[in-house]
């Protein structure tokens, strides 16, 4: 008889929720009942709200059981597991969760199935089809599929990819660069991480795939410190992949070169602005730089630099292996592809959600999310990170896609959705937004430096009842200068979480 | 490493020989550095400056600017503690007091016995099962204050 598979995470959050010594607990109580089993650490799917989710491969599918502790494993031996699903933990198949199964994964069509350093899983899973094409096709063609595919950049400016590769192509140097952008600092943002912790190469397949379209062979990821598991992961698996001839000289019997270098940030939030993550990179103090020139002419070392966020660099791997007809005709209008958004704050049922372009915000935090964890109403929803509005009630109804939301001042960004119950208070939430862009701010331009420290002053005398009418206006005046005077969106756009929460929730502000 | 065994201008002279030949490769020093001696001593600032052609001011600014490097040793252990936004709406302002309570220190201070540094994180990527902290390179969801204080002692019961 073969060995039992069973699936433990090793995702940072499910080893946040104990997943480590659930799998020892497993591996123990299966030694003590001569189980023959195999243990292996599987990506997380995202249910972060099931997690740590236990697999059991079955001729009939993968049975979950979720959310297990280590101290539920002597229950659930003793119940039959792993042959019997009989408990009260149990979710029956994987398949049938309709949590995941009613969402329509592409860029994260892979997590959670396969070990994510097994480079036989990520193939038999259909990797590296695309860098497999993209060998045979001609730069100009890779672009252009790009381009057809209507795929805009995932880190939250929402650039044209295509348009942005074509630069760097059309720009004759003698080095270029490929940069992942995987600074992932928004709050409620978690889907690079994922991304990196459950499919990793699929990462690295569009890095090499922007290579060979640009004329580039050197890559840098760019990772923020704060992701000591991604780290591990990105790691281990560049090593694979230049062992079995995916990245280094030659890339699989091919004259194309490409290597790739793993860096790590220092804890700023502004390095994942680009420029600001270019200087970083070459050892600077990470201050943005004034545009033009782009990063696409003039970036890394000066060269032509493509920096992209992690997923949008993972879809490229998508769109070549699969054609870009099929990524674009997911999507409606000027939003292709799916939407890929993360429940966050006090949500019952957080995790990645990625589904068609075209549900509302309502739908996913009552239908995904479930409401609050506290049980209590939501109150106000933060879509788009620390720089974007806070939204009430009367704006659930938008539909997520970038034009939507511009239309209420809001936007969509790296797509995370922070949920607040009735006991948050907007003014001390105005308040943080100003204190983060005062800790964050890369010091450059004064109304950021110096506005969001007048910024925090200002709204706690207006907490305190003090001139309230005066520092209301001189707060309006503060945030036309940030908005006006600043050189990127970290002051330009620390007004958005500030004035929404004073437009919808002037309660909050004493009076 | 113990810094007395291998001299300090030995550490930094082989860190940056494992660098030699990348492009800005002063972060990665730095992150070297730190990993091996758990901060980045004043005496190593010129040495680093003179095996890589940079002023003690160029490096003294990228240390300064980036909220990871240290210039003073941190305890045995570093707790992060996460003040985004997903977090505080998970109580983390409640659970940020009492941290400063229990281990009576300030972020960025070290506990009297040197066992713990508190210091502020945005986000740890953890943000669906907040709050969220991270001691060393490990990360802990729906932290209580009850939870961080078994956290603690068990870091106390280590000693
Ligand atoms: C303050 C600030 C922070 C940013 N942080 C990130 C980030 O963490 N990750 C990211 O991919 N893009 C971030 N961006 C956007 C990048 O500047 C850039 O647009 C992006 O990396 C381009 O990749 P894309 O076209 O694939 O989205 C940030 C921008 C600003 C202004
Ligand atoms: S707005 Fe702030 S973060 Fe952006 S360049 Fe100016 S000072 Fe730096
Ligand atoms: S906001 Fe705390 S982990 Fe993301």
């Amino acid at each position: 008889m073969m060995a039992v598979r069973i699936f433990v995470p090793k995702d940072a959050t499910a080893c946040a929720l104990g997943a480590d010594a659930v799998a020892e607990s497993i591996l123990a109580g299966a030694a003590g009942r001569e189980l023959d089993i195999e243990l292996v650490r599987n990506g997380s799917r995202g249910a972060f709200w099931l997690e740590p989710l236990v697999e059991v491969e079955t001729p009939a599918g993968r049975i979950a059981f979720g959310p297990v502790t280590a101290a539920d494993i002597e229950g659930l031996f003793e119940a039959g597991f792993p042959g019997n699903s009989d408990h009260a933990l149990s979710l029956g198949p994987v398949e049938g969760i309709d949590w995941l199964a009613s969402q329509q994964r592409l860029t994260f069509a892979r997590a959670g199935w396969t070990d994510p350093l097994s480079l036989g899983d990520y193939r038999a899973l259909g990797g590296y089809q695309g860098l497999e094409r993209a060998l045979g096709m001609e730069p100009q063609a890779i672009v252009d599929e790009v381009k057809e595919s209507g795929l805009r950049g995932r880190g939250g400016a929402a650039f044209p990819t295509g348009i942005k590769w074509q630069t760097v192509l059309d720009t004759a140097a003698d080095q270029k660069y490929i940069v992942a952008n995987a600074d992932e600092g928004d709050s409620g943002t978690f889907a690079d991480r994922l991304l990196m912790e459950a499919d990793p190469y699929q990462l690295i397949e569009g890095m090499t795939i922007a290579g060979l379209a640009v004329g580039a062979t050197e890559g840098y990821i760019y990772l923020r410190s704060e992701y000591p598991h991604s780290r591990t992961v990105l790691t281990e698996a560049i090593l694979r992949a230049e062992q079995e001839g995916y990245l280094g000289n030659g890339i699989l019997g091919s004259d194309r070169n490409f290597s790739l270098e793993l860096r790590i940030g220092a804890g700023a939030y502004i390095c994942g602005e680009e420029t600001s993550l270019l200087d970083s990179l070459e050892g600077k103090r990470g201050l943005i730089r004034f545009k033009p020139p782009l990063p696409a002419i003039e970036g890394l070392m000066g060269k032509p630099t493509v920096v992209n966020n992690v997923l949008s660099l993972g879809a490229v791997s998508t769109i070549l292996a699969e054609g870009p007809a099929f990524y674009r005709d997911f999507g409606t209008g000027r939003s292709r592809g799916t939407l890929t958004v993360q429940l966050a704050g006090n949500i019952l049922r957080g995790g990645l959600v990625e589904v068609p372009f075209g549900v509302t915000l309502r739908d996913l935090v009552e239908g995904y999310g479930g409401g609050t964890a506290s049980g209590r109403p939501v109150r106000a929803i933060q879509v788009g990170g620390p720089l974007g509005a806070y939204l009430p009630e009367s704006q659930w109804d938008v539909t997520l896609n970038y034009g939507a939301l511009a239309n209420i001042d809001g936007m969509l960004g790296h797509g995370g959705i922070v949920v607040f119950d009735d006991t948050v208070d907007m003014a001390r939430q105005a308040r943080f937004a100003m204190e983060f862009c005062a800790v964050e701010s890369c010091g450059k331009c004064t109304p950021c430096r110096v506005g969001s420290v007048r910024g925090v002053e200002v709204i706690d005398r207006i907490i305190a009842n003090q001139d309230r009418e005066f520092n209301l206006r001189v707060l309006d005046d503060l945030c036309d200068t940030l908005e006006n005077g600043s050189l990127c969106a970290m002051g330009g756009l620390t007004p958005y979480p500030v004035r929404s929460a004073l437009r919808h929730f002037p309660e909050d502000f004493g009076d | 490493m113990n810094s007395s065994a291998v001299s300090l201008q030995e550490i930094v002279e082989s860190t940056v020989e494992a660098h030699r030949g990348k492009i800005g490769p002063l972060m990665p020093v730095l992150h070297s550095i730190q990993e091996k001696l758990g901060y980045i001593p004043g005496e190593a600032v010129p040495m680093i400056g003179r095996l890589m052609n940079l002023s003690r001011a160029e490096i003294h600014g990228v240390m300064s600017f980036y909220h990871d490097f240290r210039s003073e040793p941190a305890g045995d252990h570093v707790i992060h503690l996460c003040r985004a936004e997903a977090c505080q709406a998970m109580g983390s302002a409640l659970l940020e007091q009492h941290a400063r309570a229990r281990l009576g220190v300030e972020f960025g201070e070290t506990t009297a016995d040197g066992l713990i540094t508190l210091e502020p994180v945005y986000c740890l990527g953890n943000c669906a099962c907040s709050p969220s902290i991270r001691i060393d390179d490990d990360v802990y969801a729906r932290v209580s204050a009850e939870q961080f204080d078994e956290l603690i002692a068990r870091l106390q019961g280590e000693e």
